[in-house]
């Protein structure tokens, strides 16, 4: 009951996201959706997971975009409505990937009525993985992440020069 | 070093917090109204008649001229001169004001009715603490509730009253040494009529 | 006897959950600890509006609120009641439906904020694996909050305010969570009951707080600094000073909601104070061996109203600073400090223990702290090198 409730949140959040006609609106909707997620991440056990969801979407992402929104677009509601012309066509293709995931979905194991025992995964557990097993990827994603804080500095830092 | 300023802020500001309650000069708090500041002596409020001795009405020493009534810039006072005549304060008989008021609502403490009275009679109280509940006749006081005493005065502002009282006083005897003047005149003829020198109209020296 | 005053609120907690039926009690037993936890700190807020209106005062030599009730202490029922019958006036261009939903969401957020902090022995209202991420997780939510506060307002200084408000917080997370993870590291775990009962030993008399060592004397301060931040407390509330810009995201509520909002950020500022006495000052570990009879729940909110003192203290004392000095000092100052002190702490733990890891830390710090010092205030630059010929 607790996983229906919040995958109708989920759901309806992402659905009012693309409704909506103020951009802004459609920022905060996206937000409940991302908090649905983050609850069925704390619903399946995955507390780390899903905390991050929280602290990484909507702590830093939701506000990324806010930020991009309000600094360039003009945010004036859109007066026009929504559907757009070819409609049918895009129901019609959202109608074959939902058969395509549901049929994979099906078909897999993970819907056997056999419960197997949830894998107590202790946070501890994700931060030895991530040291010892994944080191080289967490380097590369470190090198990475401060390549773009460099590139952004130097981008700023220009600007700031070339005014003179 | 960062962080010295700081420091020494929290410093001073930790003296004064502590010190506040150990002694109490540093707090300049006057809680009114359990306490006041005492008033200098200058201290200018709204106007008051004055009068001599113990009845309010025979001893007001306005005479009506309406002087004040002409000066007030914003033209609080409103005087109604009486038909008959009273004694004033030199003894000369005068008329008096049958309606005097003020409104203190407009009144703006100025003085200037207090500097152009002639006759010592309207003087500027020290109370303050005037408000209300009447907001349309509450503020407008008539002659019964402007006048206070020659006592009153001198209580408030001693060195103005002094000041009024001996001013008073000359005129007091400078009309009573006319008047001998002229009583001894009318009972001895022989004296010559015509004006004596230093008396009369030339301003006293 | 000292057992018993310590956990008398558990165990009046488990009598009165035992009249449920057993398969009700869990529900039960959180709900009353949810109950006293909210009761508590309102209390708190309220105690703390007017003990720093006349801790403010008395740091400026003049009384503080000494009207109402014995010493001005009955204040904030006069506020309550002022803030409750106001009229609650809403910008006809407003947002309605956000405009409500702002201080509503920064109320749940702060108050959330209490469910993994220990306000006394096996007084945690959740004992999360991952209780610390909750934490910065949820004071991530605030920030939301408070941007659809300047947003819904349709107001160009609420959104400005609001824009400015975020930066802010956003800038400190980081030294924030910085100092946290010292912390964490040196515990092994990221549970907030795991950190204090690392810090409940004693060797002699003195205690084993974090807050003891260079690292964690470091980061304390930088975990008090970025607090400060990110509760808009002066002298950072640039985004909500009076003088600067009107009242910055909150200037067009007024009534009820203006103090809803007054309470979701004392109550972020209380939550985020008790995180730093859990992770730097022990919990609710008493500071000498010999005081351990007092009970611990006596012992986080003494030194959680030490904390508000401090607050309070600082904000007597400095100066607002200005939005260009604040993020300076976060991005010049605090991050590269964080990160040493990170460092540092790696060097205390794989040392053994003695004097040389105690000098070497300490020297570490100590040196950082000047040089980085002494950069931010003589505003070192990265600048673009310009080449001169000779000619």
């Amino acid at each position: 009951m607790l996983f229906t409730t919040f995958a109708i949140v989920t759901v309806a959040g992402a659905v009012a996201a693309m409704s909506f006609r103020h951009l802004v609106h459609s920022v905060l909707s996206l937000i409940v959706a991302f908090a649905g997620l983050a609850a069925i991440y704390l619903l399946l056990g995955a507390q780390f997971v899903g905390l991050a969801q929280v602290l990484i979407y909507i702590g830093a992402v939701a506000i990324l975009v806010v930020f991009a929104i309000l600094l360039t677009r003009n945010t004036r509601e859109i007066q026009r409505s929504i559907a757009v012309s070819s409609w049918r066509q895009s129901v019609a293709v959202v109608f074959a990937v939902f058969g395509v995931l549901a049929w994979a979905i099906y078909g897999s194991g993970a819907i056997s009525h056999v419960m197997r025992p949830q894998p107590e995964v202790a946070i501890q557990q994700i931060g030895d993985a991530l040291i010892l097993r994944f080191a080289l990827p967490l380097e590369i994603i470190g090198l990475l992440l401060t390549v773009a804080l460099i590139g952004a500095v130097t981008i700023a830092m220009q600007e700031k020069k070339e005014k003179r | 070093m960062l962080g010295e300023g700081i420091a020494k802020g929290l410093v001073e500001t930790a003296r004064n917090f502590f010190g506040s309650y150990v002694n109490k000069d540093r707090l300049t708090t006057v809680q009114y109204p359990e306490e006041r500041i005492p008033q200098i002596e200058a201290t200018r409020d709204f106007p008051f008649l004055v009068y001599d001795g113990g009845d309010w009405q025979a001893g007001m020493r306005c005479v009506a001229c309406q002087i004040c009534e002409k000066e007030c810039p914003p033209k609080c006072i409103y005087i109604e001169k009486s038909k008959d005549k009273k004694l004033d304060a030199v003894g000369k008989p005068q008329f008096y004001p049958a309606v005097f008021n003020i409104d203190i609502s407009v009144c703006m403490s100025c003085q200037i009715c207090v500097e152009v009275c002639p006759f010592e009679a309207i003087k500027m109280d020290t109370e303050f603490e005037l408000s209300t509940y009447d907001r349309f006749g509450g503020l407008l006081w008539d002659k019964a509730r402007l006048s206070k005493s020659n006592e009153y005065y001198r209580e408030v502002h001693p060195t103005d009253a002094a000041v009024s009282d001996a001013l008073l006083a000359e005129e007091k005897a400078k009309a009573e040494a006319k008047a001998k003047a002229t009583t001894e005149a009318k009972t001895n003829p022989t004296i010559s009529n015509a004006p004596q020198p230093g008396s009369g109209d030339r301003p006293a020296s | 006897m000292g057992e018993t005053a310590d956990q008398i609120f558990v165990t009046l907690q488990h009598s009165i959950a035992g009249y449920a039926p057993a398969g009700l009690r869990p529900v039960l037993s959180t709900m009353l600890a949810v109950i006293a936890i909210l009761g508590v700190f309102a209390l708190l807020f309220a105690m703390t509006t007017v003990l720093e209106r006349k801790g403010l005062g008395r740091i400026q030599n003049r009384y503080g609120p000494n009207r109402v009730g014995p010493f001005g202490l009955l204040q904030p029922i006069a506020d309550g009641i002022k803030s409750l019958t106001k009229e609650d006036i809403v910008p006809q261009a407003a947002d309605k439906a956000v405009h409500l939903l702002a201080p509503i969401s920064l109320v749940l957020a702060a108050f959330t904020l209490f469910a993994v902090l220990p306000l006394g022995r096996n007084m945690v209202l959740v004992n999360l694996d991952a209780g610390v991420l909750f934490f910065f997780a949820v004071s991530s939510v605030m920030e939301v909050a408070i941007f659809m506060a300047g947003w819904s307002s349709r107001n160009k200084y609420s959104l400005l305010g609001a824009m400015r408000a975020i930066a802010q917080m956003i800038s400190y997370e980081v030294p924030l969570i910085l100092a946290s993870v010292t912390v964490i590291m040196a515990a092994g775990s990221l549970s907030t009951v795991e950190i204090v009962a690392r810090q409940s030993g004693y060797s002699g008399i003195l205690p084993h707080w974090f807050v003891f060592t260079p690292w964690g004397f470091a980061g304390f301060f930088l975990f008090m600094v970025a607090a400060t931040a990110e509760s808009n407390r002066s002298p950072f509330d640039l985004p909500e000073g009076e003088s600067e810009i009107i009242a910055g995201y909150f200037t067009e509520y007024s009534g009820f909601k203006f103090a809803l909002f007054f309470l979701g950020e004392y109550i972020g500022m209380f939550a985020i104070s008790g995180l730093g006495i859990t992770l730097f000052l022990g919990g609710w570990s008493a500071p000498l061996s010999f005081l351990t009879w007092i009970p611990s729940y006596l012992w986080f909110f003494a030194k959680l109203l030490a904390v508000i003192a401090m607050f309070i203290w600082i904000r007597g004392t400095l100066p607002r600073l200005r939005m260009d000095q604040l993020m300076n000092f976060a991005w010049r100052f605090m991050l590269p400090m964080a990160l040493i002190n990170l460092v540092t702490a790696g060097i205390w733990h794989f040392f053994e223990h003695g004097v040389l890891r105690w000098i070497v830390c300490s020297v570490v710090v100590v040196v950082s702290y000047v040089l980085l010092g002494r950069g931010l205030t003589q505003g070192w630059k990265l600048e673009r090198r310009i080449y001169r010929f000779a000619e």
